[in-house]
């Protein structure tokens, strides 16, 4: 019967408890919605890092990594990749051979990464391939293809099947240049990255660095699942402990960033709304306390004990913050749901983001552990904002109450 | 047979400096099926003097016996319970809890002592139909009048099954036709079911009905009167 007063009594001022109820309802939603989004990003964010840039693992010689010189390279990387393919949870391998180059047209020139790969191969670790906005993945141009960026197209003004000149610097140290033709222009999210790496064949690339098409600088290695990696650098680290063996969290520490902080974030927006919540509720069930001061001594009077006022008090806050809060999060996550399938284009606002790899259509993601953490929070931040309004009415003395006038 | 036994009750007000005796020695007894009228000026100290009795104020000097339980020396815990179970109250006003409705208001009560379901809602009917409200059984106090407030205010008080009413004042916001349907209300329980009933009022046509009649003023009993 008690809850059922405390449920009525909600509705007793109803227009302060509807906008209580409208400023909970719009808080939480819009704190949900925001991690939805912000979750949506960051993963859109570190997928395509993964699947266009880094792949998941990266062996390199030893000291590769600190000086990018040529003459760090693996040998015989044929046999270690049959290795590495056999080990668990390896999905593909790709080896790489890597140089720092010139690149220039007739126009203008400037300073790339070559990729030097087998496309086959590459298509199985990197989506590359998936990313052509204009001509082909290597195919239709027979000799010496070469696969850039949209932005490095635009920069040095070629089109598909222009010719480009790559100045390199030979195993001896020689500068060498080798011209080849534009096959594919591709595009991914990161206009960084477009601007300054550019893909061809190994075997061309070894030819014009005089090295063996069996050396490599890299071996990008894609697993089957992302909840492995630590346990598959470890092994891959045994395997050959002569090698530096990398993880995408240690080739892209900008990107590990987003993901560390993807919970700190969720955090502190759904504390800050809950305090804002917590603060509003305290006021709001004050002012009830404060106005039914007879009405509480009249209930103390004819023997209603302390446990049973508390427990109404606290009750009434609770179900107003269950009200409110459940609301909120379930329309947030509607709304985060119908979003994540229709994607939010940033439009015009993306193409700043779009310099630091970040997708400009964002589909926000629920993960329903935290709308359950979310939940509980809502009712324990229900529960400590009743104690101290429930506490006044306690202090209450029956013969006082009844004796102000009101 | 006594129910209430009072012995040199005092109560002395200091919260502003100057200490008030608002009640100032009061010897009384009240027997069972007694109908009392506690009359007097405003400000000789009723009110004062209903809250002791009631159990809502500590008395600074005396003891107050009821039913044999010396009531101030109670905790405050025990008191709320021995509030509960052994006196009816009545107030002039904010008697009810405004979003029940009146069958709900009077059931409260018995919810608060664990009464069963069945016996609470049995005698809430035969309780809204003694006080005539058995029409209005399922309206909110909002929707009622005074005087049909005050009426369930007294089913109320009744349904705890109490040893006596307290009523300070139950008739100051009613008119005339509402105070006395009021009052034969009141008198008819006392007559046919000998209630106890002690209650404060200003109402000339109040006191009239009353048969026994406690004047007080400056905190004292000036006199006692017995009709009958
Ligand atoms: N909390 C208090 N502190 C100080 N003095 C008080 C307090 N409560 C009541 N008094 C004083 O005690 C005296 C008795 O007051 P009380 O309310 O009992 O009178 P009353 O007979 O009920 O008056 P009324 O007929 O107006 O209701 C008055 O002088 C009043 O001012
Ligand atoms: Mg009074």
């Amino acid at each position: 019967m008690i809850n059922s007063v405390s449920w009525k009594n909600i509705w007793r001022n109803k227009l302060r408890s509807i906008v209580i109820l409208v400023a909970m309802t719009l808080g939480l939603m819009a704190g949900v919605f925001y991690i939805a989004f912000y979750y949506g990003m960051a993963e859109q964010r570190i997928n395509s890092a993964i699947k266009t840039e880094s792949s998941h693992i990266q062996v390199h010689h030893h000291g590769y990594i600190e000086n990018n010189e040529i003459g760090n390279f693996i040998a015989d990387a044929g046999t270690m990749v049959s290795k590495l393919e056999s080990v668990d949870h390896v999905q593909a391998v790709s080896r790489r051979l890597i140089v720092q180059s010139m690149v220039s047209s007739a126009e203008t020139g400037a300073g790339v990464k070559i990729m030097g790969i087998d496309p086959e191969k590459e298509k199985q670790v990197t989506n590359l391939y998936t990313k052509i906005i204009d001509g082909a993945y290597f195919e239709e141009v027979s000799r010496n293809p070469i696969v850039i960026g949209s932005k490095l197209a635009e920069k040095l003004k070629v089109k598909v099947r222009s010719k480009i000149v790559l100045t390199v610097q030979e195993m001896g140290g020689t500068l060498t240049g080798g011209s080849f033709r534009v096959a594919g222009i591709y595009k991914t999210s990161n206009s960084m990255y477009d601007e300054t790496t550019v893909f061809v064949r190994a075997e061309d690339l070894a030819n014009l660095l005089k090295m063996d098409v069996n050396d490599a600088h890299e071996l990008a290695i894609l697993l089957d699942d992302n909840e492995q990696l630590d346990a598959s650098k470890e092994k891959i680290t045994g395997l050959f402990p002569k090698m530096d063996v990398q993880s995408w969290m240690d080739l892209m520490p900008e990107v590990a960033i987003v993901k560390q902080s993807m919970n700190l974030t969720m955090y502190i927006t759904i504390i800050i709304i809950l305090l804002a919540m917590g603060f509003s509720i305290v006021n709001t069930m004050l002012m009830s306390v404060l106005e039914r001061v007879k009405e509480l001594g009249m209930l103390m009077a004819i023997g209603m004990n302390r446990m049973k006022i508390f427990a109404m008090i606290v009750l009434e806050t609770v179900y107003l913050s269950l009200v409110g809060g459940l609301l909120g999060v379930i329309l947030g996550v509607l709304l985060s749901k119908y979003f994540g399938k229709v994607g939010i284009d940033l439009g015009i606002w993306g193409k700043g983001l779009e310099a630091y790899g970040y997708d400009t259509i964002i589909y926000p993601i629920i993960h329903p552990d935290y709308v359950v953490i979310t939940t509980l929070l809502i009712v324990a931040t229900g529960i400590l904002s009743a104690v101290y309004p429930a506490y006044k009415a306690l202090k209450l003395n029956p013969s006082e109450a009844l004796r102000i006038d009101n | 047979m006594s129910v209430i036994n009072i012995k040199n009750l005092k109560k002395i007000y200091n919260d502003t400096g100057v200490p008030v005796n608002a009640v100032n020695g009061i010897d009384l007894t009240i027997n069972e099926g007694e109908f009392t009228a506690i009359v007097g000026p405003s400000g000789s100290g009723k009110t004062t003097f209903l809250n002791m009795l009631g159990g809502l104020d500590k008395p600074t000097v005396g003891e107050i016996h009821i039913n044999g339980t010396q009531v101030e020396k109670l905790s405050a815990s025990k008191l709320i319970n021995f509030r509960l179970n052994n006196i009816g109250f009545v107030f002039q006003a904010y008697n009810l809890i405004p979003v029940l409705t009146a069958k709900e208001n009077v059931e409260f009560i018995m919810h608060l002592q664990g009464k069963p379901k069945k016996e609470r809602e049995a005698r809430t009917k035969e309780l809204l139909t003694a006080v005539g409200l058995e029409d209005r059984m399922d309206s909110r106090p909002g929707k009622l009048s005074g005087g049909q407030q005050q009426r369930v205010a007294v089913a109320r008080a009744l349904a705890s099954r109490p040893r006596f009413i307290l009523a300070d004042e139950p008739t100051a916001n009613l008119d005339s036709k509402s105070t006395e349907n009021l009052l034969d209300m009141m008198e008819k329980m006392n007559k046919e079911e000998n209630i106890t009933f002690v209650f404060s009022t200003h109402d000339a046509r109040v006191v009239k009905k009353a048969r026994r009649v406690i004047t007080i003023e400056d905190g004292k009993i000036v006199s006692d009167e017995r009709k009958n």
